[in-house]
């Protein structure tokens, strides 16, 4: 790959060169690569485009889509490529722990020094510093925890108010399918709508000290008892088979469809979800915010986390090695208040500006909001925290256990084999 | 007009033979692109495979033989392999002899016979990622063709692609569909190559249907058999495309070849060292078969 990328470099130089001559003599274009689907959202970030192009003349910002998992594969190509974007979307976590490593990413801190910084909420920028240095411009924040259809709860009685613990969850299940209603929908094919599952389980269980201890590589790891218990709790609930029939054979898309449409009566899934609801509902609407509930992931006995921990995300965008100096530009424009309080009032996501969060209009995202706010450990998701190898194992063994292929000690033994091959 | 030798190539020409005149302005463009798209990309991956390198930059940290060792202790891979030897033993058992039954029937001059050719070596066309979409459509427990046709004896059709179990044998027959016709093609071609007054005379000798097929039929096809078999076995180590569409490999990896599986556990995970020493093992598994196969059962073709 490095011998063909140099071959190609003097190819590409040209005729990016005959492309800049064509275009006129001083466009600077910002390309920015996104996977967001929803084209309401994309229509927002190009009003903000536009915005940004007629106060600086000669800019040109262009917005490009990839499928979120053709974009996860293709990154690190791409990143080496003479033709990578300018402005990439980010998780945070491992990845861009990878990333920062291999010199692909431009080093933000001198700009958020000079008064950018300050305009988000601390956890944010945290989360995009490694080392000392922000290499990301965070964008917004996300919890995961259960959605509901308020209609087929109430059909088979069942009080979301009252789902605390696990058992609760358990009971619930087992009422709705006594009503002959299919309890939860999951895009199994995916695989990490179901490592939710394994993962808040072990936030739930062992709380901050519990995955501090694992990274750091005390006692026994990923292998140790939190992360076997993680996986005998969720066993639980994969024995009631909750799930849709074929769940794992449906991608997440399709399942966000199946909730909106009512074919069953919850899903686990961060905020986003919502968004994914309406674009894949068969109406192209979904259920309408009266319809919908949300409850946070239950407690389990005796575990050690606290209730108000959350998993969720932290996302942003990060500037490639090598971009024009209008991409920081554009993204400090970006985040500004006033064009963030547009997404918070239209509900598309929680922006992780300052004076933001007061403009949530949507319940289920203001609620989220303040728990994160509130949330004394916000567990960035497990397959983005530890980076692609161990994130993608931990995403097969939740789909192991879910398919009732693998026993908790094996699902946990064999994170933690993974997470010592990759450190 | 004859090709002339420039005296410099006369030289060698004189010690070789007339021909290598003409060889050696004919090498060096495909010599050049063979070794940059081929050899070097191979050299690159036995390189890549005794090192623990995530794609970014150059590979610093050797492992030795690592990559190797996890990769035969893995599960996954395992489930591959026997996938691979699976769908191998379908294409030759199944595939093959549909094929030839279809080519003996389709071979005549009859009625309609280009017609069903023709329907036949459609799937075939098809490029294989469409096809695996038509198929994951087809196999949708809740809107599919397998659905609809279950839901008309009243009874909920099975999920065949979310079935750890069923799923690769669901895969089987969609492969089955995807290839006969080019096998069939073949036999087409070869069948008609064979001299008629062959057919007259058996039958004057009285031979049976059967003894015809068996003793005149199948050994002068043989070249064309041999072929085929050769092309439906690389073929069958080397299925990625049709899979990924359906399945991407789940569930549970029950349904990985090799090649997804080098994909998902080598290039998704950023793990290109571990993704090239799967590389590795299909190149020598490749390479191994088909000079074998070239030597042993091909070698008078």
């Amino acid at each position: 790959m490095p011998h063909l990328t140099r071959r190609a470099l003097p190819a590409a130089a040209f005729l990016a060169a005959m492309l800049a001559g064509a275009a006129g003599a001083q466009t600077t274009t910002v390309r920015v690569l996104h996977v967001e689907q929803n084209p309401t959202i994309v229509a927002y970030w190009n009003d903000i485009a536009r915005a940004y192009e007629s106060a600086n003349p000669g800019t040109k910002v262009e917005l490009q889509y990839l499928e979120n998992e053709a974009y996860k594969k293709k990154l690190t190509t791409l990143l080496q490529s003479s033709d990578k974007p300018d402005i990439i979307y980010s998780w945070g976590g491992g990845v861009l722990r990878e990333q920062v490593k291999a010199g692909v990413i431009e080093d933000l801190t001198p700009a958020m020094d000079a008064d950018w910084r300050g305009r988000f909420i601390p956890a944010a920028v945290q989360a995009y510093t490694i080392d000392g240095k922000v290499y990301g411009v965070p964008m917004h924040t996300s919890q995961v925890g259960f959605f509901y259809n308020r209609e087929l709860f109430a059909k088979a009685g069942v009080d979301a108010d009252g789902i605390k613990t696990w058992d609760d969850l358990l009971t619930a299940v087992k009422k709705l399918q006594a009503a002959g209603i299919t309890p939860i929908t999951a895009g199994g094919a995916d695989k990490w709508p179901l490592h939710f599952y394994w993962t808040h389980l072990a936030v739930r269980l062992g709380g901050k000290p519990a995955f501090d201890a694992a990274i750091a590589g005390k006692g026994k790891g990923f292998a140790d008892e939190t992360f076997v218990q993680a996986g005998a709790v969720f066993q639980q609930l994969v024995d009631l088979k909750p799930f849709q029939a074929g769940f794992l054979g449906t991608t997440y898309p399709q399942s966000s469809g199946q909730f909106g449409d009512g074919k069953a009566a919850m899903v686990l899934q961060g905020n986003f979800v919502l968004n994914s609801m309406r674009v894949n509902a068969a109406d192209k609407k979904g259920l309408p915010d009266d319809k919908l509930g949300w409850f946070a992931f239950p407690t389990v006995p005796g575990g050690k986390g606290d209730p108000s921990d959350t998993l969720g995300g932290l996302n942003g965008w990060l500037v490639t090695k090598g971009a024009p100096k209008a991409a920081a530009g554009y993204l400090r424009f970006f985040s500004e208040a006033a064009n963030q309080r547009i997404a918070a009032e239209r509900g598309f996501y929680i922006p992780v500006v300052n004076g933001t969060q007061d403009a949530i209009a949507n319940p289920f995202l203001r609620q989220i909001a303040q728990n994160v706010a509130r949330s004394k450990y916000h567990q960035i998701f497990y397959d983005q925290a530890l980076g692609p190898a161990v994130g993608a194992t931990v995403n097969d063994v939740s789909t192991d256990i879910a398919a009732g292929r693998m026993k908790p000690a094996e699902a946990a033994e064999a994170v933690q084999q993974a997470w010592v091959l990759a450190n | 007009m004859a090709f002339q030798a420039p005296p410099w190539l006369r030289f060698v020409t004189g010690r070789v033979g007339p021909k290598a005149g003409v060889a050696l302005l004919f090498l060096p463009p495909a010599l050049f692109l063979f070794t940059l798209f081929v050899a070097l990309p191979m050299g690159e991956a036995a390189w890549y495979s005794f090192y623990n390198w995530n794609g970014f930059g150059s590979p610093t940290q050797f492992v030795g033989w690592r990559n190797f060792d996890l990769l035969f202790a893995n599960r996954a891979f395992r489930i591959a392999l026997t996938n691979n030897g699976l769908i191998i033993a379908v294409s030759l058992l199944v595939q093959l002899p549909l094929a030839l039954g279809l080519a003996m029937l389709l071979a005549d001059r009859v009625r309609g016979a280009t017609t069903f050719r023709l329907i036949f070596f459609m799937p075939y066309i098809l490029a294989e990622v469409a096809a695996g979409l038509i198929w994951r459509f087809v196999y949708d427990g809740d809107y599919g063709l397998i659905a609809q046709i279950w839901g008309l004896f009243g009874v909920e059709a099975p999920h065949l692609l979310a079935d750890p179990d069923l799923a690769i044998h669901a895969i089987l027959g969609v492969i089955v569909w995807k290839y006969f016709g080019f096998h069939m093609m073949l036999y087409i071609a070869g069948l008609q190559q064979i001299d008629r007054n062959l057919y007259e005379a058996a039958h004057m000798d009285g031979a049976t249907g059967w003894q015809i097929f068996s003793r005149v039929t199948v050994p002068l096809l043989g070249p064309t058999i041999r072929l085929s078999v050769f092309f439906a076995i690389l073929g069958s180590i080397q299925l990625f495309d049709l899979i990924m569409p359906l399945t991407k490999g789940g569930p549970s990896d029950s349904t990985q070849t090799m090649v997804t599986y080098l994909y998902s556990y080598g290039v998704t995970r950023m793990r290109i060292g571990f993704g090239s020493a799967v590389g590795v093992v299909l190149f020598v598994i490749c390479v191994a078969f088909a000079f074998d196969y070239k030597r042993v059962a091909m070698r008078h073709d």
